[in-house]
């Protein structure tokens, strides 16, 4: 395609089309190869243990909105491939995702994903609803089905708090995705990952409706804590290299990274707590 | 039978330029300056259809002219912006790139197309300092002026910009700047040459501002603006809002997809 190489140097009919408010859809015409599910992967190939793969995000709906929690390991077969990446990120101003599965294609999926937001919100001058940003993501998802197949499967957690909620829902909303593209609202708590079996047994007893955010980002932690205790592929607090959790909170007023001191001082009152009863 | 009459490439381009700038004159001016703060874009503008809009961090548009001839050069800006920032780094963004896409394309289309696009747009990228915030202008037919400091499109560009260049300061703070912009656009077309008093329901009102970090585009509406025209000082962290209002529920829109409604 000869997208950008027009001889006058003017900009390519693609970018003064009117077509959609869309970016991947954009990019879909202008720059398929910028597309993540749009690359051509060898026939019968397992890329399954190639490269590096993220582990456990936990999600909790509180009063106040979302906390949206994940553990710092990525992990290649038997050998630990990163001690911190950061696997949650913010979406936009009122929303986080975190992701589980072939980090390379994850990290990729999250920047195209901010973009597209992004991308809408200047083109329309107007924010997507939560329940738009999440089908968005959806259909991402199952563009990327192809490399699922073939081992390279990414699935991300989304969360946010809904600006203009239907009437009776509540404003921290959590969405979860299967590999297909499939979308499921969750209500209370979600986990993704390897561990995340764990973390939902441990979210399921602690638990409530209603929960404040301070108390939520404890139960985060904990999850996190009894999913790294069980499973080898998510990491726990680690005290001697001070690597803890990203923590990330969405609210009304907007989505906030909590800072290292305070999850180190979170994560330090966790671990002490488990010295004494380790099963938390 | 037609026939084919000879008319000189200067004629032609003449012809061009008359009507660009016609159908420009006819619309409502806007104005672009730096303050101590950041850069201020004032358009008069009484429709919901913007004029000024986000193209990246630290880069606004502002247009004047035909609406949909600019609109498109807008989503064409912010295309070409997010395309850059994906591929490269948010930091690789520059307005430059964008000015001189624009300056091509719009060139292009004056001298290829029989219509030439009737608009003047405008490329601001707000720096660390005001020394350092950069202001393109780009005309119709594709050439584009670097002016720092500040700088009037639309019809009556340069009685506007006669206001400004007078008392224009980039040390001053928002309200004297705003004050100014909004004193200039109304210098002209006042009846009988007498001058309008502008208020917030006229004016479309943006800032690029200097001292935040990551998208530093912020809309100035209602109150907000109501309250800094009146000269009072408004803080920081209540200045304006991203395009941030997703559509409300209320409008009794079904909020899942009609195959999950119950149908009766």
């Amino acid at each position: 395609m000869a997208t950008g190489f027009d001889p006058s140097g003017r900009l390519p009919d693609i970018f003064l089309n009117t077509g959609t408010s869309s970016f991947t859809q954009f990019l879909s015409v202008a720059h398929p190869e910028l597309l993540p599910g749009r690359r051509p992967l060898p026939p019968g190939l397992n890329g399954g243990d190639i490269a590096p793969h993220g582990t456990t995000i936990v999600a909790i709906a509180t009063a106040e909105g979302v906390v949206m929690a994940g553990d710092r390991r990525a992990t290649m077969g038997n050998l630990i491939a990163s001690r911190d990446i950061k696997k949650v990120h913010p979406a936009d101003a009122y929303s986080l995702i975190g992701i589980a599965g072939t980090a390379g294609i994850g990290i990729e999926l999250i920047r195209l994903f901010q973009v597209e937001l992004e991308h809408y919100e200047k083109t329309e001058g107007a924010m997507l609803s939560l329940d738009g940003k999440a089908n968005r993501l959806a259909a991402m998802v199952r563009g990327n089905l192809g490399a699922a197949m073939q081992g390279l499967a990414v699935v991300p957690l989304f969360a946010g708090f809904d600006l203009a909620p239907a009437e009776g829902v509540h404003a921290g909303r959590i969405f979860s995705f299967d590999v297909a593209g499939g979308l499921y609202e969750e209500t209370g708590y979600e986990a993704i990952g390897s561990g995340s079996l764990f973390a939902k047994s441990a979210l399921k007893k602690k638990y409530r409706v209603g929960v404040s955010t301070e108390d939520a980002i404890r139960l985060a932690v904990e999850a996190l804590y009894d999913a790294a205790d069980d499973d080898t592929a998510t990491g726990g607090p680690d005290l001697t290299r001070k690597i803890f959790p990203v923590v990330m909170t969405a609210t009304a007023n907007g989505t906030h990274r909590l800072s290292d001191a305070d999850i180190t001082t979170v994560a330090e009152q966790v671990v002490t707590g488990r010295m004494e009863n380790p099963g938390g | 039978m037609a026939m084919q009459f000879y008319a000189s490439p200067e004629q032609v381009q003449r012809d061009r330029s008359e009507y660009a700038r016609k159908g420009i004159a006819r619309g409502r001016s806007a104005v672009v300056l730096s303050y101590e703060g950041g850069i201020l874009l004032v358009a008069e503008n009484i429709t919901t259809l913007r004029k000024i809009s986000e193209i990246y961090d630290r880069i606004a548009f502002a247009a004047v002219g035909r609406y949909n001839e600019f609109e498109s050069l807008r989503r064409a800006g912010v295309r070409m912006a997010d395309t850059i920032g994906l591929t490269y780094d948010r930091r690789d963004v520059t307005g430059r790139a964008l000015a001189n896409a624009y300056t091509q394309t719009l060139g292009a289309i004056f001298s290829e197309t029989q219509k030439p696009y009737e608009v003047e747009i405008c490329i601001a990228q707000v720096g660390a300092t005001p020394e350092q915030d950069e202001l393109y202008r780009i005309m119709y037919d594709g050439s584009a002026l670097d002016e720092p400091g500040f700088m009037a499109m639309g019809g009556q560009a340069e009685a506007i910009a006669n206001v400004l260049k007078e008392r224009h300061d980039v040390n001053a703070d928002l309200n004297t700047a705003l004050a100014l912009a909004a004193e200039a656009l109304g210098s002209v077309g006042g009846e009988n040459g007498q001058t309008r008093t502008l208020g917030a329901k006229q004016l479309e009102v943006a800032v690029l501002d200097r001292r935040r970090v990551g998208r530093t585009f912020r809309r100035l509406a209602d109150t907000t603006l109501t309250t800094l025209l009146g000269h009072e000082e408004v803080a920081d962290a209540d200045l304006g809002e991203t395009d941030a209002a997703p559509p409300a529920p209320a409008d009794a829109k079904p909020t899942e997809s009609a195959a999950s409604q119950d149908t009766e």
